[in-house]
């Protein structure tokens, strides 16, 4: 159409329009990284635990009398638990996935001070553990009755038996990671750990670690001073079990008390909270910002039409319809919108190198950019059309008249 | 004449109420979204002990694997052993020292209706309470002896004062915690600082500990740490004394030195201890002992959080938007009075007065900006906490003191006149007469 007119025309008044595009730039480059964040985080958060989280709830009891015995209160509380109608499985164990507190040991695969140890999250159970938390064994056997000792607190000893992840096998032994079952690792630097069976996945407590697929079951009772049952149960009982598990332990023995009672569902809730807020409060700030800025196209676009009614009059006189007219102020708001389109893009590019070396964030991919600018021209034009249509309603006889 | 200038502003927003509006609201909103942000970095990054910073000294040792660094690039511990803290504390090089680690009891009320119930503890030497500041409302800490015997004492927070003797003076009284009976010593006030600067290892920004009471006292009923503890090296059969005497870092060291002449001494001090543990074998690593004080260990341990400055980063530019909006608005509306201006100077305004006149109706629209953006800050913050509101430590986070709300008006009225100089200046420049014909 008309583009060489009116970029002539922007250049005579540019402030204004240079305002605009600038506007447009940051909110560009805001826009794409803010993109780029959230689908980062919605990333992290899509991972799965690898148990049954639908399922479980855990809670923890810790004995507080000098002659609280653990080992008689461990069996007893299973044993009840274990009955309750309802419950698929238990156990008694340190953590859960994605609990935030855990116990990492070093795995390596020859014994000696000086090799290199890949830390693994540990998880200790009896051979009840598959079946609580829900795990696939994709290879070897579970636990055996005979596999679980009583560990005491401070102990450093470690049974001699372990189910791995797969990737806690791939990382051991990179060269054959099908192959893991009946090999030995060790621990502590030398204590040898026969891997009897692997299972497909089982998160580490940590969210936010980089070993976070790498875990290890380990057949033992730990005494830490107190310990956690974590409750597995029949699809639409675990709302109902909760609070019926934690009374009965209460209840049971009074040299302990009984706390921390949370299902699984409330703790990725709280392991990912962070991320989901960073995401509500990004989707936040880019609407309003975006909406800010289509404001900022109504206002300026509304002034530049009241300057120019004249001018629209005599177009309009001259012979000009009003769809040329209407066309004019969307062909201008899209050369301006481009402009600061394309220097968003140079920007966001630039803040998101920036971003990923100062934030340790993974770098944005290409196609956002392309969405970010198409989403920038709608925003433009939509914003444009109202004061365009105004000004194509300018009757031509305005053009005799005083301004 | 300022007061007439300032006549005419509130006039000019009287007869342009939209626009003016519009302009009220771009700031305000910037400044909120901005403020909402830096209020929660300005918390986080704050000084937890004002008077105090600068004499206390967090202590590092570089006991580590001498395979690899405990932390990149090159970091010693953040905590240290318990052979390390003890010789350190029983060395007593410093104006006072404390060492402590988070700990855990379970308080038995003497109630017999009312349930036990779980305490968070910190279990610490007498130092700690005069070295933090630490405020009390009934009594006092303890002293050097109660450490060195092993006496059971315990220095209550205010909310399990009120819990355990409805609040009333408790000094004297005994609390029975996991079946042993302690003498309390005393009762602290509100205390809460944030960062919690003596260990950031546990939760930058939780609350402080619900009850204290001795190290050694802790040691001796082998209560492990309710915190974080890492370990390089096995710690053997053995139990207790095994661990103590293991290389896992799980407690906090803290000195106090005041001056460059005792922070070299102590510095030379800590060089000579480890080169001692390398003669035992201990300190395979070269060299590399750290005293920090408290804000240089904030800033080591990066308590601010990667996310705030992400958003800090995005909320300083949604301000910038605003702004370039706000320009744009007052370009329009300055030019849209191409004629009244020309008409004043062509009667004799100065352009300094015209310059006079704009930038006060600016600063006018900067101050309502800024109330506005205040209003805004305080709901930002209200959404922070919703938002975050299952993380307990959330409440320490979203407070908005003088400082701040004084500097979000005195931002918006600075944005304010910023974004006015431009088009204030292309007021100035229109010339007396060209646009009187067009009248």
């Amino acid at each position: 159409m008309e583009i060489g007119p009116i970029w002539r025309a922007l250049l005579r008044n540019k402030t204004a329009y240079i305002l605009i595009a600038l506007q447009i730039a940051v909110t560009m480059a805001i826009m794409v990284n803010a993109v780029a964040i959230i689908q980062e985080r919605a990333r992290l958060m899509e991972r799965p635990s690898g148990i049954d989280e639908d399922n479980i709830f855990y809670l923890t009891s810790i004995g507080f009398t000098p002659d609280f015995d653990f080992r008689d209160s461990v069996k007893a509380d299973l044993e009840m638990i274990r009955n309750l109608p309802g419950v698929v499985d238990a156990i008694s164990t340190n953590t859960v996935p994605l609990e935030g507190g855990g116990w990492s040991s070093g795995l390596q695969t020859e014994p000696g001070e000086d090799i290199e140890a890949t830390g693994v999250a540990m998880y200790f159970t009896d051979e009840h553990g598959l079946d609580t938390f829900g795990v696939n064994l994709v290879a070897g056997r579970n636990f055996l009755p005979s596999d679980i000792e009583w560990v005491d607190q401070n102990s450093d000893r470690w049974p001699p038996t372990g189910i791995v992840t797969q990737e806690t096998a791939n990382t051991l032994f990179p060269d054959s990671p099908e192959d893991v079952v009946g090999k030995t690792v060790y621990v502590n630097d030398d204590q040898p750990v026969r891997i009897v069976g692997v299972i497909e996945r089982m998160q580490a407590a940590w969210k936010s670690w980089s070993g976070v697929e790498r875990s290890m079951l380990v057949p033992m009772y730990r005494d830490a001073g107190g310990t956690r049952y974590v409750v597995r149960t029949e699809p639409g009982y675990r709302d109902e079990l909760m609070p019926q598990v934690e009374e009965l332990l209460a209840a049971s023995n009074n040299e302990r008390i009984v706390r921390g009672l949370m299902s699984m569902t409330e703790t990725r809730q709280r392991s990912y909270l962070s991320d989901s807020a960073m995401i509500k409060l990004l989707v936040f700030i880019v609407s309003l910002l975006t909406a800010i800025t289509g404001l900022g196209i109504v206002g300026l676009a509304s002034f530049s039409v009241a300057r120019r009614t004249r001018q629209i009059g005599t177009r309009r006189a001259l012979g000009a319809s009003r769809p040329a007219i209407l066309g004019y102020f969307m062909l201008e708001n899209f050369m301006v919108s481009s402009v600061g389109i394309l220097a968003g893009a140079v920007l966001a590019v630039g803040m998101n190198i920036w971003m990923v070396q100062a934030f340790d964030l993974t770098p944005i991919a290409w196609y956002i950019i392309p969405l970010g600018m198409l989403a920038l021209w709608i925003v433009g034009q939509a914003a444009v059309y109202g004061p365009a249509r105004r000004a194509s309603l300018v009757p031509p006889a305005v053009a005799t008249r005083a301004a | 004449m300022t007061r007439y200038y300032l006549k005419l502003g509130l006039l000019s927003i009287r007869n342009n109420p939209v626009l003016s509006a519009l302009m009220v609201a771009a700031i305000g909103v910037g400044i909120g979204a901005c403020m909402t942000i830096v209020n929660i970095d300005y918390v986080m990054s704050g000084n937890p002990v004002p008077h105090r910073s600068d004499v206390l000294y967090h202590v590092q040792l570089d006991s580590w694997d001498p395979n690899k660094p405990a932390n990149e690039p090159d970091k010693p511990p953040d905590q240290v052993t318990y052979l390390d803290g003890t010789a350190l504390l029983d060395a007593r090089k410093g104006r006072r020292q404390v060492l402590s680690y988070r700990s855990g009891r379970v308080i038995q009320p003497e109630d017999p209706d009312l349930r036990p119930f779980e305490v968070t503890a910190r279990s610490t030497t007498a130092d700690f309470f005069p070295m933090f500041d630490v405020p009390f409302i009934y009594g006092e800490g303890w002293g050097r002896s109660e450490d060195d015997n092993l006496v059971q004492v315990v220095v209550l927070g205010k909310e399990i004062n009120e819990r355990l003797f409805g609040g009333v003076n408790p000094v004297g009284r005994t609390v029975v915690m996991n079946g042993d009976t302690y003498r309390v010593t005393g009762v602290i006030d509100d205390w809460n600082p944030i960062p919690k600067f003596y260990d950031v290892s546990n939760g930058a920004f939780n609350d402080v500990e619900e009850v204290y009471f001795p190290f050694s006292v802790s040691i001796a009923k082998e209560i492990g740490s309710h915190g974080n503890t890492n370990c390089w090296k096995p710690t053997g059969e053995g139990g207790w004394k095994a661990f103590l005497n293991s290389e896992c870092v799980w407690m906090q060291f803290w000195v106090e030195l005041h001056g460059a002449d005792e922070h070299r001494v102590y510095m030379t001090f800590l060089d000579a201890y480890a080169e001692s543990q390398k003669a035992l074998g201990r300190f395979e690593r070269p060299l590399n002992n750290r005293l920090h004080d408290v804000m240089e260990w904030m800033q080591d341990q990066e308590v601010v959080e990667d996310d705030v400055q992400v958003l800090l980063g995005l909320a300083v530019l949604f301000l910038i938007v605003c702004l370039l909006n706000t320009i744009g608005l007052l370009l329009a509306k300055i030019m849209r009075r191409s004629g009244d201006i020309s008409l004043r100077r062509a009667l004799g305004a100065s352009r300094g007065a015209i310059f006079s006149q704009y930038i006060v109706e600016a600063g006018v629209i900067g101050l309502c900006g800024g109330l506005l953006g205040v209003g805004l800050t305080w709901f930002g913050l209200k959404g922070i906490e919703i938002l975050y509101g299952q993380f307990d430590f959330v409440g320490n986070l979203v407070r908005m003191d003088w400082i701040m709300i004084f500097a979000a008006i005195v931002l918006a009225i600075v944005s304010a006149l910023f974004a006015a100089l431009y088009p204030t200046w292309r007021a100035c420049r229109i010339h007396p007469a060209s646009q009187l014909k067009t009248l």
